[in-house]
This record gives C-alpha cells, sequence and structure tokens, in this order.
C-alpha cells in the first residue's frame, strides 16, 4: 500500500529525515517509536503533505507517487492523519465540519453527498460506538475540549471519512486508561485486511491494545531497528540509548 | 421638460414606467439645483425651505478629513444631483451585454434569471414578476395599517409624519455628507409602524421596485410607534451595477415606547477592480434615536462592497431602559478601504448597548473599527458590552480597532475585547487533510469567525451572505 524509498525532509535548513525506508502492506499495523526529536512528527506530516518541507526520495501510495500531491487530494485518496494537536477552529460547528469533510471526500469519488438526515444517523451511530455525547458535535470544533475529547474527536473523524491509511501522531498522550482503551478500541473496530496504520507513540501502553505487526524504530531521522512485537516491550525497560 | 413627463414621474409608485426621457438636473451644487429637485418631486415649501436651509448651512462646512482612507476630492460642482432613470435603450437590451463576471457572481449566488436582469440594469418590459408580489405585499400591510413607500410618495401623502421626525435624528446641521444629503436627496424609503403592530414579514426595498432608482443621495425613515415591532433590510446580496461614484445617504430609525426596529444591511457595492481603480465611496450617515422606554434598535452589516465604507450606524439610547445593538461584518479586498464602526451614546438609565464587530483583511485592504462609546452622567446603572475582532489574510493588509470610550458616571460599566488573528496556516492544513480545498477551508474558517453577526440576519439572507463572505474573499489565500 505504501512504499517509503530514501525519504529525506529538512525545514528550516535543517536535516529532519535522513533516508528512511519503510514499506507498509494492506492490513499490517505498524508502530513507530523513537526518542524526541527523531522526527517521527516530520514523518506524519511529509506522509500528509503539509507544506514547509523540502522533500526528496520517494513516496508511493498505491503506486501512485505522492510527493507533489496537494494535502487534500492525498486525504480523499484516503490518506488520515489524527494529530497529535487538533486544531480548534472558534465559531465552526464539529458536525458541519464533519459533514463538510465527509462530502469533500465523497464529490472527489464521484459520489453523492450525504444529505443533513443521513449524515446525522451516520455520526451518531460513529460517536456512540466511541462513547462520545451527542451534545459534543454541536460545540465549537475542538474549542474548549479537554485532551482526551480532542484525541476522540479524531479517531471518530478516523472512522467517519473510512481512510486506507491512518496515521496516529501521538494519540495516546494524554488520555487517561478509560479514553485510551475507548480509542484503542475504536481502531480496532475499523481495522481490517484492507486498511493499515502507522502508530506513533512514545509508550507501550498502547500498544498493549493495538497490537502491531512491526515496530521500528526512529532514531536521528533514520530507522535503526525494526522488530515484531516484543521489541517495544524490551525499549520500555531498556530505553533507547543502547540501540545507538 | 413637458408637463405630461413630469406627471408620469409623480405617478410612477411601484412599477416600472419605460417612457420617461433622459433627463437630468443642471449640473453642480447650487441653489437653483436644490430648488429643481424639489420642484420635480412637487414638495411642499416648508420641505424646500428645509433643503434650503441644509443647502446654505452646507457653505459654511468642510469635508471632514480625521478618518483613515483617504479619497481623492470631489468635484461637487461636476456631478448631476437629479437624474431620471435611463432610458430603455441606453439599457442593456440582454444579460449578454452585462459584464460576464457579474452574471458569474449571480450564478454563484443562486439569483433567479429575472433578478439578475434587475440587478444587472437590463431593461425590462413593464410586466415585471415582482410587481404582482409588491402589490399583494402591500395590501396586506396595508390591512394593519403599516405605511411602506417611497420617501417621495411619504412626503406627499403623509407630510405630517414627515414633517415631524424627517432630520429629528440626523439633524440638517449634522456633518458635511449629511447635510449634502439633506439638500438634494432625491428618494429612499419611508416606514411607519403604528402603535403594538408586529410587522408580519420583513420589509426589504427589493420589493419596492422603484428603490433601484433612487440614485445616490438616499434618505430613508422608518418610525416604530409604541409597542411595535418591524424587521428592515436594505439592499441584496448581489452586486448592483451602479454608475454613481459616490454614495451619500441618510438613514434615520425612530423607536418609541417598547418598540423595536431590526435594520439589515448587506452592502455588495462595485469594490473597484484588482488594482484598486473605481469603485463606489460609500459614505453613509445611519442613526437610531430609541425615543421611547425599553426601546430596542439593532443594527446588523455585512458590508463587503465599495472602494472605500465609511460609515457608523449609530443608537442614540434616549428612553430609560433602552436597548442599542450593533452587529458587523466589513470585509476588505485588494485596494478596499473600510473605517467603520457604531456610536452608541447613553442618555437613558439602565441602557444597555452591545458591539460585536468582525473585520476581515485580504489583498492589500486596510480595515479600521472606530467605535465610540459615551456614557452621560444621567444614564445611571448602564452597560455595554464591546468585542472586535480582526482576522488577518496575507501579509500586505492592515487592520486596525479604536475605540473611543467615555464613561460619565460611576454606576455604568463598560467592557471592550479585541482580537485580532491571521489566518492560521495550522487551521488551513488541519481542513486540508480532512478533504476540503484551500477556497473550503478558508470559507469554513472565515464562516466561523463572522458566525455571531450571520446568526442575526434574517434566515435566507444569512445563506447568502455566507456565500457572499467565501466570493468576497475568492482567491485571498494560497
Amino acid at each position: 500500500m505504501l512504499k517509503i524509498f530514501n525519504l529525506k525532509a529538512s525545514t528550516g535548513g535543517k536535516d529532519i529525515l535522513k533516508g528512511l525506508n519503510l514499506e507498509i502492506k494492506a492490513g499490517e499495523v505498524h508502530a513507530i517509536m523513537g526518542p524526541n526529536g527523531s522526527g517521527k512528527s516530520t514523518l506524519a506530516n511529509v506522509l500528509s503533505g503539509k507544506p514547509g518541507y523540502q522533500v526528496s526520495g520517494e513516496i508511493n501510495f498505491e503506486g501512485k507517487k505522492l510527493n507533489n500531491v496537494p494535502i487534500e487530494e492525498r486525504a480523499q485518496n484516503g490518506i488520515f492523519l489524527a494529530f497529535q494537536y487538533p486544531l480548534e477552529i472558534p465559531g465552526v460547528n464539529t458536525s458541519n465540519f464533519l459533514r463538510t469533510a465527509i462530502n469533500s471526500i465523497r464529490k472527489s469519488k464521484g459520489e453523492k453527498e450525504l444529505d443533513a438526515l443521513s449524515f446525522i444517523k451516520l455520526i451518531k451511530e460513529k460517536a456512540s460506538e466511541l462513547k462520545i455525547d451527542e451534545k459534543f458535535l454541536s460545540r465549537q470544533l475542538n474549542v474548549g475540549f479537554s485532551g482526551g475529547e480532542k484525541k476522540k474527536n479524531e479517531i471518530l473523524q478516523m472512522k467517519l471519512l473510512e481512510p486506507k491509511f491512518s496515521v496516529l501522531d501521538e494519540t495516546d498522550s494524554g488520555l487517561d486508561i478509560d479514553a485510551l482503551r475507548i480509542v484503542a478500541d475504536g481502531v480496532n473496530s475499523y481495522k481490517n485486511k484492507d486498511n493499515s496504520f502507522l502508530i506513533i507513540t512514545h509508550y507501550q501502553r498502547l500498544l498493549d491494545y493495538i497490537k502491531p505487526d512491526f515496530i521500528h524504530v526512529l532514531s536521528d531521522g533514520k530507522i535503526i531497528k525494526t522488530g515484531r512485537s516484543e521489541l517495544g516491550q524490551q525499549l520500555e525497560k531498556t530505553g533507547y540509548k543502547h540501540l545507538n | 421638460m413637458k408637463n405630461k413627463e413630469l406627471n408620469s414621474l409623480k405617478e410612477y409608485k411601484y412599477g416600472f414606467t419605460t417612457q420617461i426621457e433622459d433627463f437630468k438636473a443642471p449640473k453642480g451644487l447650487t441653489e437653483e439645483t436644490v430648488r429643481f429637485i424639489s420642484k420635480i418631486k412637487k414638495e411642499p415649501k416648508w420641505l424646500l425651505d428645509w433643503r434650503l436651509k441644509a443647502f446654505k448651512r452646507l457653505k459654511s462646512l468642510k469635508e471632514p478629513n480625521w478618518q483613515k482612507p483617504k479619497y481623492p476630492k470631489i468635484q461637487y460642482q461636476d456631478l448631476y444631483y437629479f437624474s431620471s432613470p435611463k432610458s430603455l435603450k441606453d439599457k442593456p437590451k440582454s444579460l449578454d451585454e452585462v459584464d460576464p463576471k457579474l452574471i458569474e457572481t449571480y450564478k454563484k449566488l443562486g439569483i433567479p434569471l429575472d433578478e439578475q436582469k434587475k440587478l444587472s440594469g437590463v431593461a425590462v418590459d413593464a410586466v415585471f414578476d415582482s410587481v404582482s408580489v409588491a402589490t399583494t405585499f402591500k395590501g396586506e400591510l396595508t390591512k394593519k395599517g403599516i405605511i411602506f413607500c417611497s420617501i417621495s410618495e411619504a412626503i406627499q401623502k403623509h407630510p405630517s409624519l414627515v414633517k415631524k421626525y424627517l432630520g429629528s435624528v440626523i439633524p440638517i446641521t449634522d456633518h458635511y455628507f449629511a447635510t449634502l444629503n439633506s439638500a438634494v436627496f432625491t428618494d429612499g424609503s419611508f416606514v411607519y409602524i403604528p402603535p403594538n403592530v408586529k410587522c408580519p414579514m420583513e420589509l426589504s426595498t427589493y420589493f419596492r421596485i422603484n428603490a433601484s432608482q433612487t440614485g445616490q443621495f438616499e434618505r430613508t425613515l422608518i418610525i416604530a410607534d409604541r409597542g411595535s415591532y418591524v424587521s428592515y433590510l436594505e439592499g441584496c446580496t448581489a452586486p448592483m451595477r451602479d454608475e454613481n461614484q459616490l454614495h451619500a445617504a441618510n438613514v434615520e430609525l425612530i423607536a418609541l415606547d417598547d418598540a423595536e426596529i431590526k435594520y439589515s444591511t448587506v452592502q455588495n457595492w462595485y469594490p473597484g477592480d484588482e488594482e484598486g481603480n473605481g469603485g463606489i465611496y460609500n459614505f453613509v450617515t445611519k442613526r437610531g434615536a430609541c425615543r421611547g422606554k425599553n426601546s430596542k434598535i439593532s443594527w446588523t452589516q455585512v458590508e463587503t462592497g465599495s472602494a472605500i465604507t465609511w460609515k457608523y450606524p449609530s443608537c442614540i439610547l434616549q428612553g430609560d431602559n433602552s436597548v442599542g445593538e450593533f452587529y458587523s461584518i466589513a470585509i476588505t479586498n485588494n485596494h478596499q478601504k473600510a473605517d467603520t464602526g457604531t456610536k452608541m451614546i447613553h442618555l437613558g438609565k439602565n441602557t444597555k448597548s452591545k458591539i460585536i464587530s468582525k473585520g476581515i483583511s485580504a489583498g492589500s485592504a486596510d480595515n479600521t473599527y472606530r467605535g465610540l462609546v459615551d456614557i452621560s452622567r444621567k444614564a445611571l446603572n448602564s452597560r455595554n458590552y464591546t468585542q472586535c475582532d480582526s482576522l488577518l489574510m496575507g501579509n500586505s493588509c492592515g487592520a486596525h480597532t479604536i475605540p473611543y470610550i467615555k464613561n460619565k458616571n460611576a454606576s455604568s460599566v463598560i467592557e471592550h475585547e479585541a482580537t485580532t488573528s491571521k489566518i492560521n496556516e495550522d487551521q488551513l492544513f488541519y481542513c486540508n487533510q480532512r478533504g476540503l480545498n484551500q477556497e473550503e477551508a478558508v470559507s469554513l474558517i472565515v464562516n466561523g469567525f463572522c458566525k455571531e453577526v450571520l446568526q442575526q440576519l434574517p434566515m435566507e439572507f444569512a445563506v447568502e451572505a455566507q456565500k457572499l463572505v467565501l466570493i468576497s474573499l475568492e482567491g485571498s489565500v494560497g
């Protein structure tokens, strides 16, 4: 599904990704761990097309080179980023935002836009799966949301937009145990053989709930180690230092 | 000028009169011009005297120059102050002859074809759909005793009301442009709501066909008698084809005891081209008097057009417990300039005012909020709340907030909040990542920013205004 070859990215004259290779197949869950400043969030940003980076190397998604594809087209093609810090947009009703988003994606696929009633039905169903109160949907997007509410809102958007490939950028940070479980259940219930995930995290605890097929350690802009899920537990005990 | 033609002009009520040939007042701003206008309109002597008094006063006044946007000197002696509707042969024959850009905007706003023709000044023969609409509409209002007509008609048919209230909120000595308007105003709207009547529909100039011909010196007078209510919509969200460069209208509102007036404007006149050539100077004086106790006046404005907008819809809160509100969105793009805000003059006890102002600047535009809150010594226990938010798009535009605050008694409370923000790249990225393109994203963020004001507009207006906000900012980001 996703092939990354010799990916380099710099911003403000500073090299951050320094030749990263990664392949993610349909149905796989990959986790990326690594010390602060190793380039994890940059990878998430570059995959989704955020401006402000000089990028070389190749990102290939379903056989198509992504490097110069605009952000919204990547999203419409099925790439989703759950933000580490979801943005507040004052005055914009959460449910209006979600409806605009799902309809933009449907339009790009040549599908009919959802009318208000079918949308409400759909969003209520998805919200209840994540134990999100309906009142939450009429609030301004992310404004005054708690950390946990913001992250749940990201997972709600993921389930609504049904991407093929989702990047979760530290979705577990700032979550209490209950919220963590709800978020993980949300991901697990969405996971199937056709979609894949890249989970960026600092902690093993999320990976106790969402079992990754592979764990990669990112350090100084490169993947320095790849292993199966036991690698996570090992890192939890020993840290990253001895890997260098 | 033949008598027959004069009569046909006078009879011109709410239909299109197409027989009139083109004729104009003598060129220039002279006593002769003032007399000519008054004569053509068959005005009573008191009104002529009133106009002449204003004209005399005008000679001793100077144009104000304290505002931020500067403009080239207006050659008042080169202007015509009265001109009849253009004859059919000078008008575009069909929409094919109208600027395609204008038509494109109409389509985006979803304006019906007939209406497009009317707005762009296409010659339309006497029968026009809205004529019948306007007539049925009038019948319903008449039953309730509501008067809604052109001010020229009101001068003829309801002279005592006009005489009592005209100039009672904006005196003829007020300031240069208001005084100019008093001397040479040509037409405008008149509304009177009798005691304890709630006007059953939104009154709109749109239903008054001849409103599109009122020209550059429009005069509007709205009186809400005791316990009455009226909501008045001015203008239309579609851009108006207009040849006049200077617009100096006067709007006066009077609310008596327990009455409420809601006045909404969507102004979308020609803003000039992308380089800043041409465009309308919109120098309007709008003022409302909450004359009775418990009365309320609420201004809502969406200003997206004109090269220069210079206006301060104000409330004089005379009656005890009266309420004044001002909700404003001012959008400036390219080389547009706006210096707009409000004045809330608290005179009565327990008076309240609320100001919500949203300014958006894009391109090389400059946007100033200028507002006065003045609480007098006798206005005990009064309150004001002001919130001014500015949104900047790009690096070459400007936003300024200039509040003047005077509180002369210790029992009153004034609150002022102001924010300035830029459209945030991260917000755009977030929206793009959810599949929205740049324009959808900007529209979403901007509409969110304007929401508190947009929701004050009557429903059908709000939807169009929302689209208009997007159209005005098209291409200004990314």
